[in-house]
């Protein structure tokens, strides 16, 4: 007799026979077509006709009776609602029964029928519940204030449910803890601020302890509620690992899987030369490879998570390569994840393994894996330089396969081998040219192109192949087009004289006969490039392109840290930040891992501010972003920290600061020219370089032009009695530049203090809070020597003037011109960026007086070559006055001379640097004219000084 | 938390449905159907697929996919362990899982259902406390609860589900106290073409049959503890015990178990009990090819090597094989293009030998792909990692147990390119 009876029907109609049966005195006759209506309802028929007659069966001794009578009202109930608060009596008096089971069952079926009415009548019971004496009652009433949750948040908030679930975490049976746990961390969810898990040292332990002694499911949920704690010292990280850590050898992979979490994200603040933290380490590989040998699905969560923890900690399976290799009869989705993690952990040391592996892949049978596979060996390329040249000779014995596929994925991948070595392999061209006619993929036809374009000048009948192409130019796809643009017009400026009327062709086809918009875009810049400066087009066309590396494909480390954060769940899966995806509504906290305390690092990855600028890697693709990150971080420091270097070479620093400025100015401009620019790398480049003289000039134009500007105005006459002359405020960041903040400032030296002084004006609509200051290196260690002090917000139109004192003491790096100096500001907003030029009189220090013997012996020893005479036109000063004002400046004159009515003034000034610069300056009575001769060992100052000379004498 | 779950068997029907929460319409599953229609294969489903509003994990076990739905952040394991052990239910409970017993036993597969999660949290999932809320239906039982009336849900509280021993149940009682342990032991293996082991690792289970009365404590304890690095155990294991004296001491689960796995990774020395010598080509003209394969032991420790089989994976344009076994038997399969040679026994006198000429599809080219060989074998009485009990003991209780410790090796994915 099996169940399979009960979907028998006869003639009559089923519902009626059932009704018949269920209204039936027979208990067992009952019971059975109970059953007859349970197994009709699991198949999605629809039995809820027979509502008030199974309701009836409800009041029974007979415990199945009622569990099948419950599982029919929590299916019913809802399309029900009336007849199901017939139910509720029944309901409430169960949950009163001595037996702990069927109070239980009460509250749990009670919690289960989402209906609102039923709702009111169950906070009575389940307040009970709640306190039951009986631990089993207990943690099914915990799991019920979830589901009461999920239909009425409210109600649970305003009858202080959730404070009593708050003391269950408390409680003694650790089952109970598990379920509670469960319960406030799926009603967190959806109040991610409501800190209603408030995790402390002393909750922490009681969870710690249920861990022990609960099913592995509570542990599940214990432990990724301990994942959101932050320890508060790295002592107390370190005795919560020892406790998770026998969690590695649990049978179940979930909890295996939780408890790496915890430790990943926990041993982050333990110091690495701790004992400890190697053991860790190595307890932590076995249980990953365990993994692996679990069912395919198991593997595959596992493998998206493997590929994370790799990323982070590529220590800890870097010996486990082996477990890695594919097997004939894995799921493709293991195999494909798999894949990715062999050229993960790929090294030196392994290659040789690795490649073997690889070329085995690409003769399977499965498509889409043998395409990976040979991916893969380009990536081995690009990956480990050392093993380049066994990888091309690999990808060409598989070009010598003539399998279709393989071809064209093998040439795609020797395109970007390419860019990483350039003029290297390019012996194996003739190889790949064979090739040609069988590619029918658009990424294979777009990569041959671009390796024929990019080398024409190698490839004998380079025209001929890419005419070929032109043919059928309008059937190809966009990539081609674009691939086949650029690459007729590199063969146009390589060969000039062969290939005119081929690139005419190209250039005609992509802006008359396409109605894409890129295409034409492209196809009239390069005309009007070609037309107007072919030496300019060759710059921008030909220019060399940066290094590709293989960090591409990792993922973005705060991205990663947050990810880590995230172990065992469906964002690892996806390896995408959870409110990326997470149903819209609910707002997702980002989660950092913590910062590692004690032990001098900062940071976990080398930095290169630490190593010193001397061992800075060449930067494979310097980009915005570097820098950005660096003057960010460095936020974070306290003020008087070095300031990190800029990795790139100065120019590129210059670039970089500018880029955003840039940007904006561009931004009008765009409009006019409509359309996208970009495109090929090569283009972008090309225009990004040619405007950046332009705002180079703009950025620095308004700093001393200003400045000038406003001295010109005040007019001469009125000087100061003494003290250093101080340029008035000129407007150094405009509004519009920086989202409303405008910042306008001057330098002055007073009392032996360089000082900066700052007027903020909030010109926004918002608050504008958290400001903090950087400087690029420059020329001589400016830095700022505490921190900007602006303390209260800055409301909208607010003006804060702000006095920031600098030291010398930065790092050193030459800027052009000289007294450049450029600053990053910080707001709540964003970062902003502006350069601005400060009178070198900054740097003249108050002991700046030379000892006449020095002078003189000094003055000879400088070469003459180092001199350099400036005039200093309308001044009208006496020599007194002259040597007065100047002093002010800390210029000092040594001597005095008069020869013929001529007045010779010597002068010495010392730099902040140490730098001496000694003057001598004559006057003419009469003359108001000035011959100013500067010598200096770093004859490049001389300009400066002479510039402070005429600003301090004309005011 | 898990929100709903349906049953879809190999042909695509939906034939169970079960919501722990408010009803999801089983129309989210023909995202479910896309995905599989994509795959081919109904192993390459992928596990996790996305939709708009939910996320469906799903299983294959038993040509059946066990498609669950979820709609918040819920760790992806959770959900497939959980999966697991409803399947590895049905098959203790009906004998095996397949459409037919869920059929047939659909209001128990439902009460059963309804048992191991609440609201989406798991409830009970260990099979002993299962079994004392829900009897398993037996031809016996069915028979006298028509007579009598009386059910198969148990009235008492499962005095597993509280204590800190969940997995075991009070009052066990038996005439004949003994206790089995089965050591068994997988070798994943691939070699390549000249037979060399491209890669190598054991993974152990140790399965136990425990009918003790009483609340018997057991320690076992292994000769050489050392090989075992990489451990999972069952929660009744104390870790402790492990970590500080290598032995595993436990009180355990009422019946069958699985005490715990291991895994002896590629670093070790892997013995290989068999080497093949194998010769498959296909001739450039004349749409034939050739098949030459030879197996013999390697390291067997002694023991003899049986139920030897080898598969062969041929590629599509195989019409095809006339071949001749020294021993065994051949069959070629034309659909699935899978050759099983059924060896049995291995003779090490006389080496099992096949060989013969493959015939291909008229015109085809030759084929790219090497096809692959797939072994299947079994030592009886040997772990092939050298791993021994040493002895078992028991505490707590007063009777003395029989007791019983047997060793079988197999191969797992053990593979042999060409």
């Amino acid at each position: 007799m099996t169940d399979s009876k009960y979907f028998t029907t006869t003639k009559k109609g089923e519902i009626f026979e059932l009704k018949a049966e269920l209204n039936s005195d027979k208990k067992e006759k009952k019971k059975e077509a109970v059953k007859k209506v349970i197994a009709s309802m699991t198949v999605g028929k629809d039995v809820s006709a027979l509502f008030p007659d199974v309701v009836n069966c409800m009041q029974t001794d007979n415990l199945e009776l009622k569990k099948l009578v419950y599982l029919y009202l929590m299916n019913y109930a809802k399309s029900q609602p009336d007849m199901a608060i017939m139910a509720v009596n029944t309901f409430v008096k169960d949950c009163e029964d001595p037996n702990p089971l069927i109070r239980a069952l009460a509250v749990r079926t009670m919690g289960c029928i989402r209906v609102d009415k039923i709702t009111e009548y169950l906070c009575e019971p389940l307040r009970k519940c709640l306190k039951d004496e009986d631990p089993y009652v207990r943690k099914t009433a915990a799991v019920c204030v979830a589901k009461l949750h999920d239909i009425n948040a409210q109600l649970v908030e305003d009858q202080g449910f959730l404070d009593t679930l708050k003391d269950l975490i408390s409680d003694s049976n650790p089952m109970v803890v598990a379920n509670a746990v469960a319960a406030l961390s799926e009603i967190a969810e959806s109040h991610p601020n409501s800190n209603l898990l408030d995790l402390n040292p002393q909750t922490i332990n009681k969870l710690l302890t249920a861990l022990n002694e609960c099913t592995e499911w509570g542990q599940i949920f214990i432990l990724d509620c301990l994942a959101n704690y932050t320890p508060r010292d790295d002592r107390e990280s370190q005795s919560i690992c020892e406790r998770v850590t026998p969690r590695l050898s649990h049978a179940n992979s979930a909890v295996v899987l939780s408890a790496v979490k915890v430790l990943m994200k926990f041993m982050e603040m333990l110091p690495k030369d701790l004992d400890y933290y190697g053991t860790l380490l190595k307890k932590l590989a076995p249980p990953l490879v365990t993994l692996l040998s679990a069912e395919p699905e198991l593997q595959y969560v596992a493998l998206r998570n493997i590929n994370l923890i790799v990323q982070k900690r590529p220590e800890i399976l870097k010996h486990e390569m082996k477990v890695f290799f594919v097997k004939y009869n894995d799921p493709i989705y293991v195999k494909l994840e798999k894949l990715d993690i062999m050229i993960r952990l790929a090294s030196q040391a392994n290659i040789a393994q690795v490649l073997a592996e690889l070329k085995e892949y690409a003769t399977e049978v499965d498509v889409d894996f043998v395409r990976k596979a040979v991916r893969a060996i380009g990536r081995c390329a690009i990956k480990v330089e050392q093993s380049a040249e066994r990888c091309v000779s690999t990808l060409l014995d598989l070009i010598q396969t003539k399998v279709n596929y393989v071809v064209q994925e093998a040439i795609v991948v020797i395109k970007d081998i390419f860019r990483k070595y350039p003029n290297k392999y390019e012996s194996v061209i003739a190889t790949l040219c064979e090739n040609l006619d069988s590619l029918d993929e658009p990424e294979a036809r777009a990569a041959m192109i671009w390796i024929v374009g990019e080398y024409a000048e190698r490839i004998d009948n380079a025209d001929e192949l890419l005419e070929s192409f032109l043919e059928g130019f309008h059937d190809e796809s966009t990539q081609v087009q674009l691939q086949l643009l650029t690459a007729i017009v590199k063969l146009f400026l390589k060969k000039p004289t062969e290939t005119q009327e081929l690139v005419q062709q190209v250039l005609s086809l992509a802006t008359q006969d396409s109605d894409n918009p890129d295409l034409r875009d492209r196809g009239y810049i390069y005309w009007r490039l070609l037309s107007t400066d072919p030496v300019a087009a060759k710059e921008v066309v030909l220019a060399e392109k940066p290094l590709i590396s293989e960090e591409t494909d990792l993922i973005e480390p705060t991205l990663l840290e947050e990810l880590i954060c995230h172990i065992g769940t469906l964002a690892s899966v996806y390896h995408k930040p959870p409110s990326a995806f997470v149903e819209g509504s609910r707002g997702v906290q980002h989660k950092r891992l913590p910062a590692r305390a004690g032990s001098g690092e900062s940071a976990e990855s080398p930095d290169v501010g630490q190593s010193g600028p001397a061992e800075a890697p060449p930067a494979v693709i310097p980009s915005q972003g570097d820098l950005l990150g660096d003057l960010l971080n460095l936020d974070l420091a306290p003020p008087t920290a070095t300031i990190p270097s800029v990795q790139p070479s100065m120019q590129m620093g210059a670039m970089d600061l500018l880029g955003g400025g840039l940007d904006s100015l561009m931004g009008d401009e765009s409009d006019t020219l409509g359309g996208d620019i970009g495109g090929s790398p090569s283009m972008g480049a090309g225009l990004g370089a040619a405007p950046a003289a332009m705002p180079a000039a703009l950025g620095s134009a308004p700093a001393v032009g200003g400045g000038l500007g406003d001295l010109f105005d005040l007019g001469g006459g009125v000087g100061m009695p003494t003290g250093a002359y101080v340029a008035p405020k000129t407007v150094w960041l405009p509004a519009m530049k920086a989202k409303g903040l405008e910042i306008s400032g001057t330098f002055a030296r007073r009392g032996g203090i360089i000082q900066m002084d700052l007027s903020l004006t909030n010109k926004a609509m918002s608050v504008m809070t958290d400001f903090a200051i950087q400087f690029n290196r420059n020329s001589f260690g400016l830095a700022p020597a505490g921190p900007l002090q602006v303390l209260t917000p800055l409301s909208p139109n607010q003006t804060i003037d702000v006095s920031l004192p600098l030291s010398t003491s930065g790092p050193v790096m030459k800027m052009e011109p000289l007294n450049n100096l450029q600053v990053a500001v910080k707001n709540n907003i964003d970062v902003f960026y502006f350069s601005c030029q400060y009178p070198l009189s900054l740097l003249f220090v108050e002991d700046g007086k030379m000892e006449r013997q020095v002078f003189l012996a000094t003055w000879k020893d400088i070469p003459n070559d180092n001199e350099a005479q400036f005039q200093i036109k309308d001044i009208h000063l006496n020599s007194d006055a002259a040597s007065n004002k100047l002093q002010g400046s800390n210029i000092f004159t040594i001597a005095k001379r008069t020869v013929e009515g001529q007045d010779m003034l010597y002068q010495s000034v010392k730099l902040t640097n140490a730098i001496w610069v000694l003057a001598e300056m004559r006057i003419q009575t009469g003359n108001p004219n000035y011959t100013l001769s500067i010598k200096c060992r770093a004859p490049e100052v001389s300009q400066f000084v002479y510039q402070c000379y005429e600003l301090v004498l004309k005011n | 938390m898990i929100h709903s779950l349906f049953l879809i068997n190999n042909a695509g029907d939906l034939f169970l449905e079960k919501h722990w929460k408010s009803v999801i319409s089983r129309s989210v599953c023909d995202y479910f159907f896309e995905a599989r229609e994509k795959a081919v294969e109904p192993d390459n489903v992928p596990p996790v697929i996305r939709t708009p509003h939910h996320y469906l994990i799903n299983i294959y076990r038993e040509k059946i996919f066990f498609v669950s739905v979820i709609q918040t952040e819920v760790p992806p394991l959770f959900v497939i362990e959980f999966l697991h052990r409803v399947a590895e239910t049905f098959q203790d409970y009906f004998g095996e899982c397949s459409e037919t017993t869920i059929k047939d036993n659909v209001v128990i597969v439902y009460e059963l259902l309804e048992e191991m999660l609440d609201n989406g949290f798991p409830l009970a999932t260990e099979s002993n406390i299962l079994k004392e809320l829900i009897r398993p239906p037996t031809i016996l039982r069915t028979m006298v609860n028509t007579i009598t009336g009386s059910s198969n849900v148990g009235e008492t509280l499962p005095t597993g589900q509280l204590s800190t021993i969940p997995w075991r149940r009070a009052g066990v009682k038996y005439t004949n106290n003994e206790a089995y342990f089965d050591v068994v032991e997988e070798i994943d293996a691939i070699l390549d073409k000249s037979g060399t082991t491209v890669f190598a690792e054991i993974q152990g289970v140790i399965d136990a049959c425990v009918k003790l009365s009483g609340m018997p404590d057991l320690t076992l304890s292994f000769m050489n503890p050392r090989l075992l690095d990489d451990v999972s155990f069952h929660p009744c294991v104390r870790y402790k015990r492990w970590e500080s004296e290598r032995v595993i001491s436990f009180i355990p689960p009422d019946g069958n178990f699985q005490l715990m796995s291991y895994h002896i990774s590629a670093q070790n020395l892997v013995a290989i009990p068999v080497y093949v010598k194998q010769n498959i080509s296909f001739f450039e003209t004349g749409s034939s090819g050739r098949l030459d394969i030879t197996v013999g032991p390697k390291q067997t420790m002694g023991k003899t090597v049986e139920c030897l089989v080898v598969t062969v994976h041929m590629p599509k344009v195989v019409l095809s094989a006339n071949l001749n076994a020294t021993q065994g038997t051949y069959n070629y399969d034309p659909v699935t293009k899978i050759l099983v040679w059924d060896i049995g026994k291995l003779n090490s006198q006389k080496l099992p030998n096949l060989k013969g000429s493959l015939s291909l599809q008229s015109g085809a080219p030759k084929p790219e792909e090497n096809p692959s060989l797939n072994i299947d074998l079994k030592i009886q009485q040997l772990a092939i990692s050298g791993l021994k009990v040493n002895r078992l003991d028991m505490y707590g209780e007063k009777y003395k147990p029989f007791k019983g410790v047997k060793y079988v090796t197999k191969a797992g994915k053990f593979q042999v390119r060409t």
